[in-house]
């Protein structure tokens, strides 16, 4: 059975699997919610397996291959199918999404072992998968969106999911409530863009967009309000500047969520929505400078927060905002391989760094304070060596997977053809950011004395079906990046030759072939004189971004290894700059006193207590008390005296008969 | 032989029939406010033989028919309703029942 024909079934697995679980589970036994999560879960990853084996045979005219399944909506000529499609792009993003899912699954059976709601747990996340699934093979832009706000909800379920904790509803409503002001923007761009393009169909809008160019002036700023209105959008989801806050809180949802959910795939879909819609990104070139200026703003800002957090997974958390503006700084200066390429690499190494970090706070029983760490890599090595492998790739040393794509990102931002120097400054100071608040979590935990109670915590390395998973993702660290080694050389860049196709279609004349040209492999060192393989490779080894690394690195050494007294000393020296990083630049406070406050003031005393109290049940209390008023008069006529009831039988008689005689009288 | 005109008839109707609302509104005996009642149907049914005579139809005699049978109805139903209430009481003062209200 062609699983191209069938491609639903993709999708369809999770949902099951999630619906089999939600609605049946509660009282099974965990060996077989294990089995339907995991299974339905992996068969998917295994049909995506299957659908590239077919995939890499289809002719080239044939893709994307799109499948409509049935008319979803109609009025007037306003028309969406349910309809999936399959190119290089979504091929990436289902392996990534089915393959770290499937880990995550199988850690979480380690994970939450011992919690309550085991059967809720793994039915949102197999339902996570299914959205997840839903956003990245959508053929137009509104299923896309089903599975945008799909992933969106998830998230919240699984944020909240200790629902009996406070600080996870209130974590779990921020980032509900704060993407949902990027997704208002993004509503209005799908309808401005259906507008603009007359179809939501990906591939319509995108022929349309490249038949604009012959008049390019008049639509350039429709082009560029909608690339704008998608972007907010990408901004809420993903986490960016200004937007970024709900992230960090999420890390109270249990610690497999927080790798896949908040690290490895559903963060990185405003990436995956650049990149989709790069046609359209391409022809606005503000909008360009607004993804990248955002991008890069955020990689260096939250790297600086990320310097001091105590909170092991709340450093993990500022990492991933910070890697994800690296990944919209790759978009924003044209290199979508590039910043998919990052996406890809991040969801292997922050994914593993997450799940490791699970791991220490079981080993630690719950402890997630690096302060009470510390001196761990000989109780539990497995988790040191993996944990290593991830801070090395994300750090950028090179051979390792983020070394590829870290360089190549930042390489398009120095070198490019829409370089820009003081973006490419700001990434490079993240780089070394980076290296250092990653090497300062690796010796706060894992070396120095041990700062905790021996007979209060007993270490222990976790479950194997838990370090598996950290192994696997260890070795796709290491050599997820591969893909790409050979560009060093002056070679072909494997991935990026592979996603071509998707940026290259409908590429705007110019850009197309300076995408041509790097192809070639002179992006490496464009600018200058090509030499031997071996120089190049120097020179990509030995690049800024590695020494940056590698300087960001001694220092979290000298810091906390060979002197512990000197981040003391200058906490002490520079109280000021220490205490705005140390709350985070008081950002929480001050979104809180600027919006929540006043927004809050007038839910409660105008809308609450005024319009809701004073007006609406005004009205409907007095016209009660008005009727039981008149009750209560009227009910004193019915007194029960059978004298009066007679004596008002008389009395309305002759009245009666008194009415009759004046009117016969009044017509004679 | 002079007829007796028929207004004379309808005072005397008038006259029974104001003496039984009377009897209705102020007496507190059931009894007797039973008895009032009697009046009041009896004068109407004076007032429709004299309408029948001067008129000479049947229709008055016909009517006058009909509230006999449902006097005569309502003083059994009545009637059981006092034996009814006066054992339940010992009392024929209708000032007393006055439960059947809000």
């Amino acid at each position: 059975m062609p699983i191209l024909d069938h491609l639903w079934i993709i999708i369809a697995l999770p949902l099951v699997g999630s619906a089999i679980n939600g609605l049946l589970g509660k009282n099974w036994p965990k060996s077989v919610i294990n089995t339907i999560a995991i299974g339905s879960v992996s068969l998917s990853f295994l049909a995506v397996l299957e659908l590239i084996r077919e995939f890499a045979q289809l002719p080239a005219d044939q893709i994307p291959w799109v499948k409509d399944y049935f008319t979803w909506i109609t009025a007037g000529s306003f028309r969406v199918d349910f309809s999936l499609q399959i190119d290089q792009l979504t091929i990436v993003m289902l392996l990534v999404v089915t393959f770290v899912s499937s880990l995550v699954h199988i850690y979480s059976t380690g994970y939450m072992a011992h919690e309550g709601g085991y059967y809720r747990f793994f039915a949102y996340l197999n339902l996570f998968v299914f959205f997840m699934l839903t956003l990245v093979m959508g053929a137009n832009l509104l299923v896309m969106f089903v599975g945008w706000e799909g992933v969106g909800l998830c998230s919240y379920l699984l944020i909240g999911f200790w629902f009996l904790k406070q600080s996870a509803i209130a974590a779990g409503k921020k980032a509900f409530i704060t993407t949902r002001l990027g997704d208002l923007a993004f509503t209005v761009g799908i309808l401005l863009a259906f507008w603009t393009f007359g179809s939501l169909n990906f591939g319509d809008m995108f022929k349309s967009v490249s038949q604009m160019q012959a008049d390019t002036m008049a639509h350039a700023g429709t082009i560029t309000t909608i690339a704008i209105l998608l972007f907010i959008g990408a901004i809420g989801k993903s986490a960016q500047l200004p937007l970024y806050v709900w992230l960090p809180d999420a890390m109270e949802g249990p610690t497999p969520v927080s790798a896949l959910i908040h690290a490895a795939t559903m963060v990185t879909a405003g990436v995956y929505m650049v990149a989709r819609m790069n046609p359209v990104f391409s022809r606005a070139p503000i909008a360009m400078l607004v993804v990248a200026i955002v991008g890069a703003l955020t990689a260096f800002y939250a790297a600086t927060i990320g310097l001091l957090q105590t909170d092991i997974k709340k450093v993990l958390a500022y990492s991933t905002v910070s890697q994800l503006g690296y990944m919209f700084l790759g978009c924003g200066v044209g290199a979508y391989a590039a910043g998919v390429f990052h996406l890809m690499t991040h969801a292997f190494f922050k994914g593993l760094l997450f799940l490791a970090a699970g791991s220490v706070i079981h080993a630690m029983g719950g402890e997630q304070d690096m302060r009470n760490m510390g001196g761990l890599r000989k109780q539990i090595p497995i988790t040191y060596w993996t944990m290593l492998i991830a801070t090395l790739a994300i750090a950028g040393i090179p051979g390792f997977a983020g070394f590829f794509s870290k360089d190549e990102i930042l390489d398009a931002a120095g070198s490019g053809p829409h370089k820009n120097l003081v973006l490419w400054l700001l990434g490079l100071i993240g780089a070394g950011l980076t290296s250092f608040y990653m090497f300062r979590l690796i010796f706060l935990t894992f070396f120095g004395e041990e700062r905790f109670d021996h007979h209060k915590v007993h270490v222990h390395e976790s479950p194997s079906n838990m370090t598996v998973p950290l192994m696997v993702l260890a070795f796709l660290s290491i050599f997820g990046g591969w893909v790409a080694a050979p560009h060093l050389v002056g070679g072909t860049d494997h991935f990026e030759a592979f996603l071509h196709p998707v940026f290259a279609a409908y590429a705007p004349e110019n850009a197309g072939v300076e995408q041509n040209a790097s192809l070639a492999g002179s992006a490496g060192a464009s600018g200058e004189v090509a030499s031997s393989p071996a120089l190049e490779l120097l020179h990509a080894i030995l690049g800024p971004p590695v020494i940056v690394a590698v300087i960001g690195l001694a220092l979290a050494w000298w810091f906390y290894i060979r002197k512990p007294e000197v981040p003391e000393k200058l906490e002490r020296s520079m109280p000021g700059v220490y205490n705005l990083i140390y709350n985070k630049y008081w950002v929480d406070e001050i979104y809180n006193a600027l919006f929540v406050a006043p927004l809050l003031f007038i839910s409660r005393y105008v809308l609450w207590h005024l319009v809701d109290e004073g007006i609406i049940d005004g009205i409907v209390n007095g016209s009660a008390s008005t009727a039981r008023g008149m009750g209560g008069k009227l009910r004193e006529l019915q007194s029960g005296n059978a004298r009066s009831y007679a004596t008002w039988v008389v009395l309305g008689a002759v009245g009666f008969a008194v009415l009759l005689l004046a009117l016969v009288g009044a017509s004679r | 032989m002079s007829v007796v005109p028929i207004s004379y008839y309808l005072v005397l109707s008038a006259i029974l029939f104001g003496l039984g609302a009377v009897a209705v509104v102020f007496k507190r005996n059931i009894i007797t406010i039973f008895m009032g009642i009697e009046l009041m149907l009896n004068a109407v049914n004076l007032a429709f033989v004299a309408f029948a005579r001067a008129h000479g139809q049947l229709d008055g005699l016909v009517f006058v028919f009909f509230v006999i049978v449902v006097a005569a109805a309502e003083a059994a139903v009545g009637l059981a309703i006092v034996i009814m209430l006066t054992k339940n009481r010992q009392s024929l003062n209708v000032e007393r029942d006055s439960l059947l209200k809000f």
